[in-house]
């Protein structure tokens, strides 16, 4: 409990996760809010299309996931921090916690507020969330941001660098899963395995996917989804918190 | 009391610390002295359980760091003044550091005020000078009122005013029977502040002695004498077992004093046209000693194994 107190006090004495916060919140509220203002009677908004902006919304959480961690070992607080507790798991397994109960709530706002955004600008469009589906698409973003986060802080842990892990999560997240269809044969088989592909399916379903994002044929139910994305997270964790306890800090 | 044993940290193929044992009495300021890259911020790290040693270990009270509970409450460090984050203030940082040992916040101000550093503690650290960053550093150390106190060249780029106060706060903490370990590069700084010295050159151990007893070894006494009689002079001295270099139109003794060898050349009715005590400096001297640890080994290895 102390420790999440240690990493939440961290977390928010510098001003970088309060602009990614913001700037997470704006994106995916945002984009939904244009999509919605430029749908019309003919062409109505669907609750998937406003969770649009939700892509762009979970690279700025991975930036600011990322950024908790590489930032400490940029100016050396990774030290005092061992310093102060040797055990190296804690404090990792406190800082994914922290950082994925920030991203969540992020989420959640995010997603909410793009949700009622295009529901006051749509409000003849239907969307009231009704089915199990519509909340998940909904609700689920929140969840889907503390994933992405915890997997953006192990490859912060791994990587140590900030212009590096940035780097190599947005070129990821945001071009190489996308890429691997054009791998002929194979790619869009691989495409439906990878975890943020996995994770945009936990979303939509077999529902249809909101434009810019390609449709999902992916053999995963939700929940299993849901729970491949997390299990990739969870794993990522492990080798990080592994090769965090064995290098010298 | 801190306990090293045969502690050694290899990179590659580069020993930066090589099999390196060494006690540090608990109440006193022990220095812990070494040339740039001998390997003395290694070894601290390794103390402090942030680096793995290769071999060997360091116990804390008998103890391994990482099996202190709340290690700040027994061991305060300041190995690096600018591990702060830029942005974060002063108060911040230290009510982290608090909160993770399940220190009192109101330990925080005590520490503020007691470096002197209450009235900038909400800006933010990256603006402060090396100084004050030094001070913040010291105040993180002494969060958790510990009887351990490390510090890694800590007067490392102050100014005369910084120097000075962070002399005095060595010898104050000292004072308050706390046990000081402080590294740095200059016996000249050391001599002003340890009572007992670690002296490491290329990661080894060159010696463990009291600060006076190493000055006094290091500043290495000789005498010059010079004489229109030095065979004579030479023979006489050599006689009474002192070790002589002639040096063509002097001669240089060590393990001798002036008094004794007028006494020796009066005794011979020998002319002596000069007898002058030598005293190098003592950095002069930490030079020679360090920059050849193996020639000097043996002779200072004797008293460390006592």
């Amino acid at each position: 409990m102390n420790l999440l107190a240690v990493e939440r006090i961290k977390l928010f004495t510098t001003r970088s996760p309060w602009w990614c916060g913001f700037i997470a919140i704006a994106l995916t509220a945002g984009f939904g809010a244009i999509l919605a203002a430029a749908s019309s009677d003919d062409n109505p908004i669907s609750i998937g299309s406003t969770q649009f902006g939700y892509q762009f919304g979970v690279a700025v959480i991975m930036v600011l996931a990322a950024l908790s961690v590489t930032t400490e070992y940029r100016f050396g607080t990774i030290r005092t921090t061992f310093q102060a507790v040797p055990h190296r798991t804690s404090v990792l397994l406190a800082k994914a916690g922290v950082i994925a109960l920030v991203s969540l709530v992020i989420g959640e706002i995010g997603a909410f507020g793009a949700w009622g955004v295009c529901y006051l600008i749509r409000p003849q469009d239907g969307l009231g969330l009704s089915t199990s589906a519509d909340w998940i698409n909904v609700a689920g973003v929140g969840v889907l941001f503390a994933i992405a986060a915890v997997i953006a802080l192990s490859v912060g842990v791994l990587v140590r660098h900030s212009a590096g892990a940035i780097a190599l999560l947005l070129i990821y997240v945001l071009a190489v899963e996308n890429l691997v269809q054009v791998i002929p044969k194979v790619g869009s088989k691989i495409h439906n395995w990878m975890p943020f592909t996995v994770a945009d399916n936990f979303l939509h379903g077999a529902n249809s996917a909101p434009p810019g994002s390609a449709a999902s044929d992916s053999v995963l139910s939700q929940g299993e989804s849901l729970a491949y994305f997390a299990g990739f997270a969870v794993v990522m964790l492990v080798i990080a918190i592994g090769v965090a306890k064995k290098r010298d800090a | 009391m801190i306990e090293a044993a045969g502690l050694t940290k290899r990179y590659g193929n580069t020993l930066a610390v090589n099999n390196l044992s060494f006690s540090v009495p608990t109440g006193k300021v022990t220095g812990f002295l070494g040339p740039n890259g001998a390997g003395k911020s290694t070894t601290m790290r390794m103390m402090l359980g942030l680096d793995n040693p290769s071999a060997g270990d360091v116990r804390i009270g008998g103890k391994h760091y990482h099996d202190l509970k709340d290690p700040l409450r027994t061991v305060g460090a300041l190995l690096d003044a600018k591990w702060v984050h830029p942005n974060r203030s002063a108060r911040a940082h230290l009510t982290w550091m608090a909160r993770s040992n399940r220190i009192p916040k109101q330990r925080v101000d005590e520490v503020l005020d007691l470096v002197g550093l209450t009235t900038v503690a909400g800006k933010r650290a990256g603006g402060y000078s090396l100084g004050m960053s030094q001070r913040l550093g010291i105040a993180g150390a002494l969060l958790g009122d510990p009887e351990v106190l490390l510090f890694d060249e800590p007067v490392n780029g102050l100014d005369p005013e910084g120097i000075l106060w962070i002399r005095q706060f060595m010898h104050r903490l000292a004072d308050e029977g706390r046990t000081v370990f402080v590294s740095s590069h200059l016996l000249s700084e050391m001599a002003l502040t340890a009572s007992e010295l670690v002296v490491i050159g290329k990661g080894q151990l060159i010696a463990q002695s009291s600060t006076e007893e190493f000055v006094a070894r290091a500043a290495d006494n000789t005498v010059k004498v010079r004489s229109p009689q030095l065979p004579a002079l030479h023979q006489q001295l050599a006689q009474a077992s002192a070790q002589v270099v002639d040096s063509g139109e002097a001669l240089i003794v060590s393990g001798m004093d002036s008094a004794k060898i007028g006494e020796i050349a009066a005794a011979a009715n020998i002319v002596l046209h000069e007898l002058s005590p030598q005293t190098g400096s003592l950095e002069q001297a930490f030079m020679q000693i360090t920059g050849d640890s193996v020639q000097y080994h043996t002779g200072l290895e004797t008293p460390a194994a006592r």
